[in-house]
């Protein structure tokens, strides 16, 4: 996450105007019910997808309780194999360890695969900021990064574009003067663009899916191929990864390469994955180094409930089954990771002091349908409870009077009050049904005041009846 | 900055002061309780992996080894492929007479724009899997180093029969001990390159070959 | 059976008529209702909104009320699910071991009431009697924590008179959540929008659930709209008889 110190506005803010949008609500619509239905039909075909779902968990687990041993197994294997091994505390660290290894190179231009995690260090910004150009190569990122825009999906970054908006983008940035809206062309104006670039590239920049301890073999899982040409052409590959990304042995490949496909793209495998070794001479990059990052991850890891945050393999399955994110676009999550997942990650990276972040956890009905399509089982309702309690408890410690006079800490202490004994439990029930006397009209309440007039500025709400249960109870024993 | 290394390793190290310290990684229970081996064989085997790379939209054909040669030269004339880059120990018997070859020579390798230039690629593979329709390459004899599967625009890949499982796992298991000790650039092939952002409609042919096409000999 | 009623809160001050239609649905199958009036609430809304400190006395004074009871059953999934999936998180964080003990014996001993019906009695016709077009949501506490799978359509399958039309796209959540529905209050429209038009399409008259806090953010938007479709409680249709409804 980036350090700046600006408040990001809270979901609830920026979910207005994103609910607004009818051809992002349209787009993102369509994609993820397109998506969701195509994960379960490849998912329906395997008999063993639950045995799958619970060896992925049961990894993750693994690698997470032991980390630090497999962090030092891994850098020990990337090093026999002929990689260089970095360590970034934040992403600052990890943009200056980049930023040196490029400027050594002496070029002003890398290559560079999707990565999220570069997303998040913001890397691309860094390295603009000493005349280094870092291209995006992935045709999605390669359209928000010309659109000078931000992603708004994990997998799918330009859900939020049609075609006619990427034809006037490309005939502008890619001096097309002729150019249709079929998906067909447009990609070929990309190819063509990007292969000058892969061909002349001495520097590429990836992201890694897993990284194997036992071996030290990292592996990048794509569709398009520019994967394999930002990993294969350049003389320099420099990797950045995230710390929880690591997988005990080679072996464990079979449980994630199933999972991942079937749940991102819903496809039985993707088109290419690269599994590559440190240094192979005569055969790709001769110079490899792997750039491992914390930048909060540490802190996800100390919360013993949040840890499971950490097995995420980014595949997105979460964003497209969720009724809140197809609604609001990735946007209006105010950061890199959106959606469920997002939900979870950002608030534990950031820190709960960031009031956007801080909105996040409550930015879901927790449906629990998330959690239901998540490869490697991460409950993801159960984190958000967790962190609304955290975010409670910090509210209380650091609130100050702001958070006493609060109106809904005050309506949450004056219930628990009540419901801790009957007789207070009762006369609160009375008491509510004389005061609604205010606000009944025609037998309906349409107009409640402060924090609840959200309620009522969509729904109506019954009236308390006459009668409580257990005062019909109590009537019925006599 | 192995100062770095030891701040993060610290780091981590306090986030899991709940683990016990008698604990070790092979404490923590993994079922493995999936399908580690499949149950095809045969025939069925060879007609699943065929059909399924199929259904990527790339071209399939089986054929028997003898007839290989011909094979090679109908796929190259539809293809239009006249220059064909050749990977070290892929067998010549194998090439048509008429092909132009562009060998690559470990001594005198390919440069990029001669294999951008070329018409197309052939190799053989490492390893097939028919759940997936996926091919595996290596590196090794008759597969070459990564740019030549990569740059051409065609690539026709020689499968052989027994080459092929059914499962995934299947496919781990069978390069394990390679990795760990020589550690090649492994490459799974599950069709052309394609792309499905925009509209989220499949565009096949992005980066790589755009046409694959693979013969599957008995 | 002895049956302890679980009525919440919510039911008791809002929804009685599901309590009784519930009390009135265990008798007429035979058993025996009882309902301790010391109950308040299971502490689901404090818990879910962040207020764990606070859900405390809430289970203590649940695991106190109803400790020796034989089965205690509830006409309302969430709460359910609240006492299955977090009650002894809470008695965790409480730090109380007796607590934790008591949590762990009774948790097995509550029903949600279709469950209880389908999978504990094994009853799958209750004799009702509802002429009405009717659909079922099946809501997410239902559904995805308690997994009562198809308890409730088994029972309204059974129902003599019912039209019963399947919701189309009904897994997907109404937009209540609890306070999420205030909180963000835009989003839990815009959800509530499509389970409202799933419903109309329908055409059925009423629409059911096993949870009224569901039913009460569908049945306001629908009231709001003058849509012409009611939220009838699952109790409530199962308890409904010839002479009843």
């Amino acid at each position: 996450m980036s350090s700046d110190k600006a408040k990001t506005p809270t979901f609830q803010e920026s979910a207005k105007a994103y609910l607004d949008n009818t051809q992002l609500r349209r787009n993102i619509g369509h994609a993820t019910h397109t998506i969701r239905d195509k994960r379960e039909q490849a998912v329906g075909e395997m008999p063993d997808w639950e045995e799958l779902r619970e060896a992925g968990s049961n990894i993750k687990q693994r690698v997470m309780r032991h980390l630090d041993k497999y962090l030092v197994q891994l850098e020990k294997s990337v090093q026999q194999a002929g990689g260089v091994v970095h360590w970034a505390k934040d992403g600052k660290e990890a943009n200056r360890i980049i930023l040196d290894l490029v400027q050594q190179k002496q070029v002003e231009e890398v290559v560079k695969v999707k990565s999220i995690t570069t997303d998040e260090i913001e890397l691309n910004k860094a390295l603009a900021k000493e005349g280094i150009q870092a291209l995006e190569t992935d045709l999605a990122e390669l359209i928000v990064q010309l659109a000078e825009d931000e992603p708004s999906h994990i997998l799918v970054p330009a859900i939020h574009k049609n075609r006619a908006e990427i034809r006037e983008l490309f005939k502008e940035k890619l001096n097309q003067d002729e150019l249709s809206d079929r998906p067909e062309d447009l990609a070929e104006a990309a190819r063509l663009y990007l292969r000058k670039k892969f061909l002349s590239a001495k520097v590429g920049i990836s992201g890694g899916n897993f990284a194997v301890a036992e071996t030290g073999t990292i592996s990048v899982v794509e569709s398009e191929g520019n994967g394999r040409m930002c990993t294969t052409l350049p003389d320099t590959l420099i990797t950045v990864m995230g710390l929880e990304k690591i997988i005990p042995t080679w072996r464990d490949f079979e449980v994630f390469m199933q999972l991942l496909p079937r749940s991102a793209t819903a496809e039985r495998m993707n088109p290419y994955n690269s599994f590559w070794t440190g240094v192979t001479d005569g055969d790709g990059p001769q110079e490899f180094h792997l750039v491992l990052l914390d930048n909060g991850r540490t802190n996800v890891l100390a919360d013993e409930v949040g840890r499971q945050t950490l097995n995420c393999i980014r595949c997105s399955a979460c964003l497209n089954v969720c009724p809140v994110y197809e609604r609001t676009g990735g946007h209006a999550y105010n950061s890199v990771y959106p959606g469920p997942i997002g939900a979870i990650l950002t608030p534990q990276l950031k820190g709960l002091e960031d009031e956007g972040a801080a909105s996040l956890p409550y930015a879901s009905s927790l449906c629990g349908a998330c959690y239901e399509v998540c490869p490697v089982k991460i409950n993801i309702p159960e984190v958000l409870v967790h962190l609304r309690g955290k975010i409670v408890d910090e509210k209380k410690r650091n609130g100050g009077i702001k958070q006493k006079t609060n109106q809904e800490h005050i309506g949450m202490k004056l219930m628990a009050r009540a419901f801790k004994k009957r007789s207070r439990y009762e006369r609160a029930q009375k008491l509510a049904r004389i005061g609604q006397g205010l606000f009944v009209k025609d037998g309906s309440i349409s107009n409640l005041p402060g924090e609840l007039a959200g309620w009522t500025a969509m729904r109506d709400l019954k009236p308390i009846p006459e009668q409580t249960f257990r005062e019909w109870w109590r009537q019925r024993d006599e | 900055m192995s100062d770095s290394r030891e701040k993060i390793l610290q780091r981590v190290r306090s986030a899991l002061e709940n683990v016990p310290e008698s604990e070790s990684p092979g404490d923590v229970d993994v079922s493995r309780a999936y399908r580690q081996e499949g149950t095809l064989t045969g025939d069925e085997l060879v007609t699943l992996f065929a059909k399924r790379v199929g259904e990527y939209k790339a071209t399939v054909k089986r054929i028997k080894e003898e007839d290989l040669q011909s094979a090679v030269s109908v796929s190259c004339r539809e293809q239009e492929v006249e220059k064909l880059v050749v990977p070290p120990g892929f067998s010549k018997n194998w090439l048509p007479d008429w092909i132009q070859p562009l060998n690559d020579d470990p001594g005198e390798p390919l440069s990029n724009q001669q294999l951008d230039a070329s018409d197309g690629v052939v190799t053989t593979c490492a390893l097939a899997v028919a759940q997936t329709g996926t091919i595996v390459l290596d590196a090794g004899e008759g597969q070459g180093r990564r740019v030549l599967t990569l740059l051409p625009d065609y690539h026709l890949c020689i499968v052989r029969e027994d080459q092929i499982v059914e499962l995934v796992p299947e496919a781990f298991v069978h390069f394990e001990q390679s990795v760990r000790d020589d550690g090649p650039p492994i490459t799974f092939i599950s069709g052309p390159s394609a792309t499905s952002d925009i509209e989220l409609n499949r565009v096949e042919g992005v980066h790589g070959p755009r046409r694959l096409e693979v013969l599957i000999i008995s | 059976m002895k049956l302890s009623l679980f009525i919440t809160c919510f039911n008791d001050t809002l929804f009685p008529e599901t309590g009784k239609a519930t009390v009135h649905l265990l008798e007429r199958l035979g058993h025996t209702v009882e309902f301790p009036l010391e109950q308040t609430c299971c502490g689901q809304m404090h818990y879910n909104t962040g207020y764990h400190e606070e859900a405390i006395p809430l289970v203590q004074k649940f695991v106190d009320v109803f400790g020796d009871a034989e089965a205690i059953v509830a006409p309302s999934a969430s709460c359910v699910a609240m006492v299955h999936e977090f009650y002894h998180k809470v008695a965790e964080r409480s730090g109380d071991s007796r607590l934790r003990e008591q949590v762990e014996k009774l948790v097995p001993r509550v029903f949600e009431l279709s469950q209880f019906l389908v999978d504990e009695l094994g009853v799958e016709d209750v004799g009702a009697y509802y002429p009405h077009r009717v659909t079922y949501h099946p809501t997410c506490h239902s559904l995805r924590m308690l997994e009562v799978g198809d308890a409730p359509l088994k029972l309204l399958r059974n129902v003599r008179g019912i039209d019963l039309i399947e919701l189309p796209m009904a897994e997907e959540c109404c937009g209540f959540g609890g306070t999420f529905a205030v909180k963000n209050a835009d989003t839990s429209m815009a959800m509530l929008g499509d389970k409202i038009r799933h419903i109309k399409d329908t055409e059925a008259e009423v629409c059911i659930a096993a949870d009224n806090s569901c039913l009460m953010h569908i049945g306001g938007a629908l009231q709001r709209q003058r849509g012409g479709v009611k939220t009838v409680h699952l109790a409530e249709i199962l308890a409904s008889t010839e002479t009843s409804s």
